[in-house]
């Protein structure tokens, strides 16, 4: 069950990383590794097991529909990389 | 759909909507989330992803779901879970939109439409809530643009998203079920039902497969449908497309198909859309949604008279026509001005529901009392006034405020249905048309209209016609 | 007077035998002298904290005390938000990040008078366990500079160890906290999950992560503690749980305290130091009256997979903002989008955290999420279920903070597997949301510190302290790391 140079590239498009051939070849090796350590768990029998998705058992607390408006919009948009007015500027999506 | 060797298709329609909830807020920050502000002006470090903010779930948006979800007998959860959905684009600032996958707030319901005087009962899979995401702007109109700008405002702009079962066989079902939806949405006042706004946005599944055959076709997914016409329109042109394709021997590809409204025609996606993997999974900054009896119980309290009842209702009540009880029961405050004005007066019923459904935008608006259309019916039916001056009258009434039996008497509009009052009149026209006369009594019963007409004349429009025709008819005998 | 615990600084001011600002210019300029050394911090405020410490004096004179913390000078791990400072998490990505509010940490320690001297190194994005993942470079450790001081919050640790601050917060997903602490010499706590808001600290596995204390003492924590912790309304899984006098806690005692001591974490790979002196700490807390005994946490061997599925899982969601839309790093000269968010990815993150990022992104793929996520989390139902029986028996547990003493500088960093080793004590507690607190309890041959950790139950940190402040009493251990300049 090694994870193929294949995978790690569909892995890393996924995951917005490009990556060299020769990365790729590197970090292959290191998450086959970690993989393998990490399948230790296959040897547990946890069928009637229900998963914890949170440290907390208890309901999600809500908030009142009330509006509080932000009042420094522009401590914001000062961080972009690039801006227009007061949008956001990013490149032009092409086909890849 | 038949093809000339007589084989029959049908099509298999499920419909995906997305609503937006009429809330003040946003489902996880408390900016606002109305329409129409300037570029991200209603943004705040949660909804624009700045790093370590986090969502806090606004409870107005479960109480929302929780009445659509009993208003469409679905059941409603006890617990359900928030799930990150992950995807990269520049409208959506965490890279992940918090919706709910595996265990939605709601399941199993369904809603009765009535198509061609049938009843059909169309299943509804799942409602689940989700955020909105912002919106991406095609910089300069022109082609070759370099660049595309985001406007984040309606990120996290809460939806509700209501999946039916694949229950509809023609574009009149999916047509009839689309309105019922968001009839029961705006009855709910939960979603304003605005498609052309996009707060009530549609996506259809369609297949088509031999009549007969259990197994259902391969299907296509339509979208960018903006009315209920346009979603009607898609899925024609959608399932004769695919019969077509089917008829002459070739296969239909799971895939995505846009509605080009202009050129009426349905086109591919293909290679535009990359293979997805959503990488689902539990969202860790919120805990699971508790719903529990007590709360639903509560709620089930708020749940208005529905459409579908309150048209079986008026028309059971009123004797009014199915159509028209659609008609006013399309909007639940027509429906509600309706039965006042009937309520105001006691009249006949569908004279009023006529009225009511005539100055349906004014009654939407707001600027007609269930009073007006009460005395204007009730002078009509009592000969007060004509068809033109009740009209006229309404008008007036909008126009000024007044109460329509003052605009009446001040206007002099009343009709005059007084016999003895008009006899004079009537012996002055026979008095004045010696040749006429003679010509009806000979036989040409056709003048009395002429009669008729000179009466009118003389009262300048006033005088009842019919009791004109009376005196007339008795005088000349 | 660096070398003062937080809490007769913050008396010295209250009876104003000293200002905060003669405090916060001794600190200051022992950062000057001492940093260059350790590289601990990544952001220093000389004009924000004076002015920050003239107004608590002006306060003083008035007769306001903001609180425990008035006038006092302590510094924050670059992972908590500051509005108006940068704030960095380590990341090339984030390098000019200019946030636009203040974590709830933030606010609650400026409520109490804190005075803040800057922000501190750490492993980026709180991932490693020797904060040489940093793009401001590795951080020494101030015992020997050879050595690292653990991580991530390595910066807050080897700042407080070499006296340039007199408490510091940072955050701990895996250990975070609690081995720079047991490297460093100094007590660092980790508190039960939900105690502290997350509001403002930089996500890193969100069903893990929880900002703690380290300082010199177990009272010092404790101090620091009580102005963190507390219900916050903007973070949906913090609890409403009412906060007690942690000060106090340290004087309790553990006169009839039952000790649990799991064979699983004594097993083999303890070095003899660490085993000598996490003897010597049981042997303290049973001289004043508490009672060992011997327990088993029997899936202890599972945690660090279990680990290492659910904190790159909730990591790769996380990071995935980083995408050079809207702050942060933007590759230059990028065609399309997609080149864009790629390479500004690629060039913006460093290597263990797209790492981590690639095994996150995988256990979570189609095909992929029941055997590795969903498996995990299984598995992390019986670590927590392994800690619940064992809180039938005992009040608290005892053992190492880490495996070893600090490892050299170099030596596991092209190792991923053997670095994630030395979070192999650490790493259960975050799993099962409990507590953990490390203390240290001696020194190795090499004159290396060796920490004790002590683990509770949900919302139990108050037997905690009680138990980490006897063993701080009974050994009494050099405070401040000897570096001198």
């Amino acid at each position: 069950m090694a994870i193929t140079r294949e995978e790690v590239l569909h892995v890393a498009r996924l995951a917005r990383l490009s990556m060299s051939p020769a990365e790729a070849d590197k970090m292959r090796e290191q998450l086959d590794n970690i993989l393998a350590y990490i399948r230790q768990l296959d040897r547990l029998d946890t069928a009637d097991v229900v998963p914890t998705s949170h440290a907390v058992e208890m309901g999600t607390p809500f908030r009142d529909d009330s509006v509080h408006p932000f009042e420094e919009k522009e401590e914001i948009l000062k961080n972009a990389p690039d801006r227009e007015g007061d949008f956001f500027r990013v490149p032009r999506i092409i086909e890849d | 759909m038949r093809d000339n060797q007589g084989m029959e298709f049908e099509a298999v329609i499920g419909l995906e909507v997305h609503a937006q909830l009429a809330t003040e807020s946003k489902i996880f920050c408390a900016c606002p989330a109305a329409f129409g502000a300037p570029p991200n002006e209603n943004t705040c470090p949660v909804c624009t992803g700045m790093p370590g903010v986090l969502p806090v779930l606004n409870r107005r948006v479960v109480e929302f779901a929780v009445r659509t979800a009993l208003a469409t007998s679905c059941k409603v959860r006890e617990k359900s879970v928030l799930a990150r959905k992950n995807y990269f684009y520049p409208d959506l600032p965490k890279a992940y939109q918090i919706s709910q996958y595996e265990m939605p707030l709601a399941v199993s319901g369904h809603i009765d439409i009535e198509v061609e005087g049938e009843t059909r009962r169309i299943g509804i899979t799942r409602i689940h809530l989700e955020e909105d995401a912002g919106k991406l702007v095609h910089a300069g109109a022109f082609a070759g643009a370099q660049t595309s700008l985001a406007d984040l405002n309606r990120c996290s702009v809460p939806l509700m998203e209501i999946v039916s079962e694949p229950d509809m066989r023609t574009p009149e079902e999916g047509g009839a079920y689309l309105r019922r939806l968001r009839d029961i949405l705006v009855y709910l006042e939960v979603c304003d039902g605005n498609m052309e706004e996009g707060s009530f946005r549609c996506d259809a599944n369609v297949s088509v497969r031999p009549k007969g055959q259990k197994e259902f076709g391969i299907r296509a997914e339509l979208k960018n449908m903006n009315s209920f016409r346009n979603v009607e329109k898609a899925l024609e042109y959608e399932i004769r497309r695919q019969t077509e394709v089917t008829l002459d021997g070739g296969t239909i590809v799971q895939e995505t198909r846009l509605w080009d409204a202009d050129a009426g025609v349905t086109v591919s996606m293909r290679g535009k859309e990359e293979a997805h993997d959503y990488r689902y999974f539990p969202d860790p900054d919120l805990l699971p949604i508790h719903v529990d009896q007590a709360w639903v119980e509560e709620l089930e309290k708020t749940i208005p008279e529905l459409p579908g009842e309150k048209v079986a209702r008026l028309v059971s009540r009123y004797g009014i026509p199915r159509y028209d009880a659609e008609l006013l029961s399309s909007s639940r405050r027509l429906a509600d001005f309706f039965e006042a004005s009937v309520a105001a007066f006691g009249g006949n019923p569908k004279v009023t529901a006529n009225e009511c459904i005539q100055w349906k935008d004014v009654v939407a608006a707001g600027k007609l009392s269930p009073e007006t259309i009460a005395h204007v019916v009730e002078d009509r039916e009592t000969g007060k006034v004509s068809a033109t001056a009740s009209r006229k009258l309404v008008e007036l009434a909008i126009e000024t405020g007044k109460p329509v039996r003052q605009l009446r008497d001040e206007k002099g509009l009343t009709q005059v249905s007084n016999a003895r009052a008009l006899e004079a009149i009537v012996d002055k026209v026979i008095a004045c048309n010696p040749k006429e006369v003679e010509s009806y009594r000979g036989g040409k019963a056709g003048l009395l209209s002429f009669f008729v007409g000179q009466v009118m004349k003389e009262t300048r429009g006033k005088a009842n016609p019919r009791v004109v025709q009376e005196v007339l008819k008795a005088k000349l005998g | 007077m660096h070398e003062w615990t937080l809490l007769d600084a913050a008396k010295a001011v209250r009876d104003k035998e000293i200002s905060s600002r003669e405090l916060t210019r001794a600190l200051l300029s022992r950062i000057e002298r001492i940093n260059p050394k350790i590289n601990a911090y990544v952001t220093v405020l000389p004009e924000a904290a004076m002015r920050e410490a003239a107004a608590r004096d002006e306060e003083i004179a008035r007769g306001i005390v903001r609180g425990p913390l008035h006038g006092v000078p302590v510094a924050i791990k670059d992972i908590f938000c500051t509005k108006g400072i940068r704030t960095t998490c380590a990341s090339r990505i984030l390098k000019d990040f200019d946030p636009p509010y203040d974590a709830t940490v933030v606010e609650r320690i400026r409520s109490a008078g804190a005075v803040l001297l800057g922000k501190q190194n750490m492993d980026e994005f709180a991932m490693g366990s020797s904060t040489e993942m940093s793009c401001f470079g590795p951080v020494l450790n101030p015992w020997a500079t050879d050595r690292i001081p653990g991580g991530s919050s390595g910066g807050t640790a080897a700042a407080v160890a070499a006296g340039t601050c007199f408490a510091g917060v940072g955050t701990d997903t895996g250990g975070s906290i609690r081995q720079p602490a047991s490297l460093c010499g100094v007590v660092g706590m980790k508190p039960t999950y939900g105690r502290v808001s997350r509001y403002g600290m930089i996500a890193f596995a969100s069903s893990l992560d929880q900002g703690g204390p380290i300082a010199r003492t177990v009272p010092d924590a404790a101090a620091v503690l009580s102005v963190i912790a507390g219900y916050d309304r903007r973070d949906s899984t913090s609890v409403d749980v009412p906060v007690p006098d942690y000060v106090a806690a340290t004087e309790r005692g553990v006169k009839g305290m039952r000790v649990g001591l799991p064979r699983e974490y004594f097993a083999e790979g303890v070095d003899d130091s660490v085993r000598t002196a996490v003897t010597k700490a049981l042997t303290s807390l049973i001289s004043l009256g508490a009672e060992a005994v011997e327990i088993s946490l029997p899936h202890t061997g599972y945690a660090l997979s279990t680990y290492y599925i659910i904190a790159p899982a909730e990591a790769s969601s996380n990071l995935a903002r980083y995408d050079g839309v809207r702050y942060g790093y933007r590759a230059a000269g990028a065609k399309g989008l997609i080149e864009m968010m790629s390479r500004t990815r690629a060039e913006g993150f460093g290597e263990e955290v797209k790492r981590r990022v690639m095994i996150g992104t995988y256990a979570l793929s189609a095909g992929y999420y029941d055997a590795y996520y969903g498996k995990a989390q299984k598995v992390r139902t019986l670590l927590r279920r392994d800690f619940n029986e064992a809180f039938d028996h005992v009040d608290v547990i005892l053992t190492p903070t880490a495996p070893t003493p600090a490892f050299r500088v170099g030596e596991k960093v092209d190792d991923p597997l053997t670095m994630y080793l030395s979070d192999i004590y650490t790493i259960p507690a975050n799993l099962a949301g409990i507590p953990g607190i490390s203390v240290p309890c001696g020194m190795s041959p090499d004159g290396l510190p060796i920490g004790a950790q002590l683990l509770g139950k949900h919302f139990d940190e108050e037997s905690l302290l009680a138990a980490a402040a006897v063993i701080e009493r009974e050994i009494p251990l050099p405070r401040v790391a000897p570096l001198e300049g």
